[in-house]
């Protein structure tokens, strides 16, 4: 039976190629997440430890809790005299200082240098040739005074050369520095889009505005000092508001938020592969379901001979192991292509990774080859099941079908009972409350699925009208053609039902992803528009989210036609033991916002002084504040101060540029040293003019990360990033749609095959090789359009369901999109038919008519 | 024995039925080789004929004596190595795919051994196709007048699945006679029924001969359909050995029996 099970395997080729591709997508989407993740980890843990490769132990500001990148705030710097004490302790062999920041090149352009999302990293370079250094010169020479050194590859991408000068922008207006050396580091082939500037000491700490500080000091032990010793020493001599580290815990400090960061890509991705994979065992179980019925004559053959259900159960199974097998090692190898395809699709949407090659661990080959070889086998139970079911008899009668289930009469019941539990399951991951994150993934998770199985059983009642309503274009199209087409869609509704739940699934999860897009924009519109009352321009930076620093408002105020700027200060602090997200507000913000008091008035934007401050309604509610109430603050740099509530605002659905507590400028540079602003909004003489535009433009110079845009340009910028990420997300769905559209070929192949007498005889009374092609073409689509139907409608639903939970985004329907996902289901058919089709007109009509 | 046949079949008095009547289909020196070199298998060796309008004929012979080969190369379903087929006129040696397509959809009518009628289509719909897929709108009153003749007029909104054998093989006359082809070409049409039914279908095919003077070529091995032909041909090892005409079913046997077909 062994033999047998591999020779039916070698006989169908081509229907086991099919079969297996939908496989191999799934597998490579699951190998090719972990290749990726896996890459760029061991590419930014190259960058991290080879950074402190040289030192041994590591002292750094210390803040009062962990900061998050991009927050606006950083740890906090020390004053230099500390170089000289640890240089001074016994054991301490080298001690060099650092400072570093954000700092951007200016391209030739006059706009700053930056890679979407990417770092710009400014640092010190105490002396080229020190152990602390991880650079190699490329060409040139290390920085001296009032010079910099540029990584190769921005150095080649922006035509940067040795000698010239450039501007450099840190936390002041730009300065015109000369390019000394180009610099590369260590193994890393790219970093991403991360810059790198390097400057010696004095330059930096002048560019950073921390003269007399460092931010870090790195320290290499004398031979043969152990690091505990060392860092003990070390730790007697710091100051408050400093901590030491060996060098590797500080490089498991510095990576700790890339790490999460890729943990969460990884999940994400993988989210994507489960869908490739879940949608690939749809197709899997419907290719061998319709192959198990064309040979229930063999079946039943083996059956006379002797052969037992088990066996033949086994040698169905065994065929799909081989398969899966096969199939999965295939996709476990796809992955590392589709692994640099997705390095390049990231690095088109401007979220260039750090590559260092490409890193197969042998976790990936264990999960791939897994779960690819699982999935397989659990589509295969049920055909398998139903092949055991063939009575010997059926070989010898003419037409032998497959006996019906013994379950058949339960399918209604059970798929409206799975639909039910479904939607249960998301209900309640949706609306319990106080459920852990885990929990309500779960429920959410096995929701989806059960929702997702139950429609596909449902929708074999749906086929018969669907195909009858979504077919009758094609019979006025295609005429006889396009009504064979019609009621051959119609002929079988279990296999249309499960060709199209495939790609139902993907279109209703690219529907979900459309719908939440769209009330997130349609949202974050509304919310700008309440808020953003009478300012006239926003200043932000080039990549509309990263703080900018202070001094490009500074600039913009003195600039003539300005009346008034309000800032935006952004950063973090800890308040009732959590970190939260604060913001600052100077008093001409009254002017310029407009908010939802619930309690308190407008003029609290303008009279926060020294200690007040104003809350989101959530946070006033979870903490139960009201006016009066203190909040204490603890900020990075370990200074503490008690604010008052002076007013409650209900922020807007689509969210407000506001943390959760918000308090005055003034107060708020009290505690942070170096503040920069989210965003700042000017007010002009004269409203939105051209010479308005223009004067602001010439400010904005000596700022090249700084633009500025009326309300509409800012909209229309904040929305951009959102359409790079949904771009993604489409380009990720995509890969379940080709999955489900090889089972749409899949099933095409099988029917034709089995239809060869049929087609042979339209053949014959007349019907041109066009119109075999038009009937199978028309076929493809109807029931990609089932599919898309069943699939948009089940995507809104879920949609409608997320959004009622979440309170951040409003429903709005993008109806245009949901046509193009039609159309585009419609080409998925006819893409799908184009080789079935070919195969199906070039049937020869003898052969045909003789086949059996 | 074959040239002894055919010298029978010549010196027949000429015949009473139809042979007046203008030729519809014409093949000359058929041949026609499967394969190559040694394996080659002649399985026509030069046939020539003619069919005349509202003539029935029956082409008999044991297996592999060309019956079908020749039944396919007549219907442009195969193309001859040697020789020309004429239909209608129009020589189909020349013809491209769609052209002969076009040609089967106009002239030729099928009825084959195993019915081929499309499950998913009631009688009806099965019977109108051929007009359909020719984009033809039908004429009601011929369809309804068709399905009277071919017994159907009752069952025509049944689907196959509905139907017994004999009424399938009635959809599928009434299928081939719908656009009033030139010629149909009958395959085993009672190969697959029952003797009762079997002698329903036969009625049924003359009829369509002598009333709606219908052109049928039939390819059988039951000498008891033969037996309602105009003219029989015998074909042996790709030859026709004996062209006879009006002869009983009895005489048929005998026929065959002298070719060796048990």
């Amino acid at each position: 039976m062994t033999a047998f099970a591999l020779r039916g395997l070698l006989g169908r080729k081509l229907r086991t190629v099919l079969t297996a591709l939908a496989i191999v997508l799934g597998v490579a989407t699951v190998s090719g997440t972990y290749v990726l993740t896996d890459s760029i980890n061991n590419a930014f843990h190259s960058i991290f430890f080879e950074t402190r490769a040289g030192s041994d132990v590591v002292v750094s500001g210390k803040s009062a809790f962990d900061l998050t990148g991009d927050s606006g705030v950083t740890a906090p710097s020390f004053d230099e005299g500390l170089l000289q004490r640890v240089r001074a302790l016994p054991d301490v062999a080298e001690a060099d200082g650092q400072v570093n920041g954000q700092a951007q090149l200016i391209g030739k352009d006059g706009k700053a240098i930056v890679y979407g999302g990417a770092p710009n990293l400014g640092f010190s370079i105490a002396r080229g040739e020190s152990r602390f250094n991880p650079l190699q010169l490329v060409s040139g020479n290390w920085p001296g005074m009032n010079e910099v050194v540029v990584d190769k590859s921005t150095a080649s991408k922006e035509d940067i050369e040795l000698g010239q000068q450039i501007g450099v922008q840190a936390l002041g207006p730009v300065q015109r520095l000369r390019v000394s050396g180009i610099v590369k580091f260590g193994s890393v082939s790219t970093i991403g889009g991360a810059t790198l500037s390097g400057f010696d000491l004095p330059t930096a700490q002048r560019l950073f505005k921390k003269r007399g500080q460092l931010d870090e000091i790195a320290v290499a032990g004398a031979r043969g000092v152990p690091d505990s010793k060392l860092l003990a020493e070390i730790e007697g001599v710091l100051p408050a508001g400093t901590q030491a580290r060996s060098s590797q815990a500080q490089s498991r400090e510095d990576s700790k938020e890339t790490d999460s960061f890729i943990s969460f890509l990884q999940k994400f991705l993988l989210g994507f592969g489960g869908v490739a994979l879940f949608v690939g065992s749809f197709v899997i179980a419907n290719s061998l379901s319709i192959t198990i019925a064309q040979r229930t004559r063999e079946f039943a053959t083996l059956r006379m001979l002797g052969a037992s259900r088990a066996q033949i159960l086994r040698s169905v199974v065994l065929e799909a192991l081989v398969m899966g097998i096969l199939a999965s090692l295939l996709g476990l190898f796809a992955g590392l292509l589709l692994a640099k395809g997705l390095f390049s699709l990231f690095e088109a949407v401007g979220f260039t990774l750090p590559n260092n090659g490409l890193t197969l661990e042998t976790r990936t080959i264990v999960v791939a080859l897994l779960v690819g070889i699982l999935v397989t086998l659990l589509a295969s139970l049920r055909p398998a099941l139903r092949a055991t079911r063939v009575p010997p008899i059926a070989a010898v009668r003419e037409g032998g079908t497959l006996p019906e289930s013994r379950f058949a009469r339960y399918r209604l019941p059970a798929a409206l009972l799975l639909t039910a539990l479904g939607f249960a399951g998301l209900l309640a991951g949706l609306f319990v409350p106080d459920l852990g994150t885990g929990q309500i993934l779960l429920y959410m998770l096995g929701g989806a699925v059960l929702v997702f199985f139950g429609v596909a059983l449902l929708s074999v009642r749906l086929v018969g009208p669907l195909a009858w309503t979504l077919g009758w274009p094609a019979t006025k199209m295609g005429g006889a053609a396009g009504e064979l087409a019609r009621d051959n869609s119609r002929r079988n509704p279990q296999r249309t039902a499960s060709t199209a739940s495939a790609l139902m699934i993907g279109l209703a999860l690219v529907t979900l992803v459309s719908i939440l897009a769209a009330g997130i924009v349609s949202s974050f519109r509304g919310a700008v528009k309440d808020i953003w009352k009478n300012a006239d321009y926003a200043i932000t930076a080039q990549n509309n989210f990263t703080p900018i620093p202070v001094a490009a408002s500074e600039g913009v105020a003195k600039t003539p036609g300005v009346d008034a700027v309000a800032n935006v200060r952004a950063g973090e602090a800890l308040a009732f033991g959590n970190k939260i997200a604060i913001t600052g507000v100077d008093p001409p913000s009254q002017r310029m916002f407009n908010l939802d008091w619930t309690e308190g008035s407008p003029a609290v934007l303008g009279s926060l002084g020294d200690d007040g401050a104003f809350v989101d309604e959530a946070y006033a509610k979870s903490h139960d504040l009201s006016i009066g109430s203190p909040v204490p603050l603890t900020f990075a740099n370990n200074t503490k101060e008690l604010f008052n509530v002076k007013g409650i605002f209900d922020p807007p659905t689509g969210g407000s540029p506001f943390g959760r507590v918000t308090v005055s400028d003034s107060a708020f540079d009290r505690h942070v040293p170096e503040p920069q602003n989210l965003y700042s909004f000017v007010l002009m003489k004269g409203g939105q003019t051209e010479a308005n535009e223009a004067a602001l433009d010439r400010t904005l110079k000596a700022f090249p990360n700084a633009k500025a845009a009326t309300r509409q340009k800012f909209i229309d910028n904040q929305i951009s990033g959102l359409s790079s990420i949904l771009n993604i997300l489409y380009v990720l769905l995509a890969l379940s749609v080709v999955v489900s559209l090889f089972g749409i070929v899949n099933t095409l192949v099988l029917t034709v095959f089995e239809r060869t007498r049929e087609i042979g005889m339209l053949r014959a009374i007349g019907m041109t090789r066009r119109q075999v092609r038009r009937m199978i073409r028309h076929e493809s689509v109807i029931t990609a359009l089932i599919g898309a139907a069943i699939g948009i409608l089940l995507g809104i639903v879920l949609a409608v369901l997320l959004i009622a939970r979440v309170d951040f985004i409003v429903l709005s329907l993008p109806f245009g999109q949901l046509v193009i996902f039609a159309i585009a289901s419609i080409f998925v058919g006819i893409i799908a038919a184009i080789f079935p089709a070919r195969r199906a007109a070039r049937l020869n009509v003898l052969e045909a008519l003789q086949y059996e | 024995m074959g040239e002894h046949m055919s010298e029978t079949a010549t010196t027949q008095p000429p015949p009473q039925t139809g042979e007046d009547r203008p030729v519809v289909v014409a093949a000359s020196a058929l041949t026609r080789r499967y394969g190559e070199g040694d394996t080659a298998v002649d399985a026509l060796r030069g046939v020539s004929l003619d069919v005349h309008r509202g003539q029935l004929t029956a082409v008999m012979g044991p297996s592999g004596s060309g019956k079908s080969t020749l039944m396919h190369i007549l219907a442009g379903l195969d193309r001859p190595t040697t020789g020309e087929v004429t239909i209608a006129g129009t020589g189909l040696s020349h013809l491209s795919d769609t052209d002969l397509t076009k040609l089967r959809r106009k002239h030729i009518g099928f009825v084959f051994q195993f019915f081929n009628l499309l499950p998913m289509l009631n009688a009806e719909e099965n019977v109108v196709l051929p007009l359909s897929i020719a984009g033809e709108k039908p004429d009601k009153a011929w369809v309804d007048n068709l399905l009277e003749q071919v017994g159907l007029s009752q069952r025509r909104h049944h689907k196959p699945s509905e139907l017994s054998g004999g009424q399938q093989q009635r959809v599928a006359i009434g299928r081939a006679l719908v656009n009033r082809p030139t010629i149909i070409f009958a395959d085993e049409p009672t190969g697959n029924l029952d003797s009762r039914t079997s002698g329903e279908i036969l009625e049924l095919l003359e009829r369509s001969v002598r009333e709606l003077d219908q052109t049928i070529v039939m390819v059988t091995h039951e000498a008891r359909a033969a037996a309602i032909a105009d003219r029989v041909l015998f074909l042996d090892d790709g030859l026709i050995v004996r062209e006879a005409h009006d002869l009983s079913a009895r005489e048929i046997v005998t026929a065959m029996e002298e070719l060796g077909d048990t």
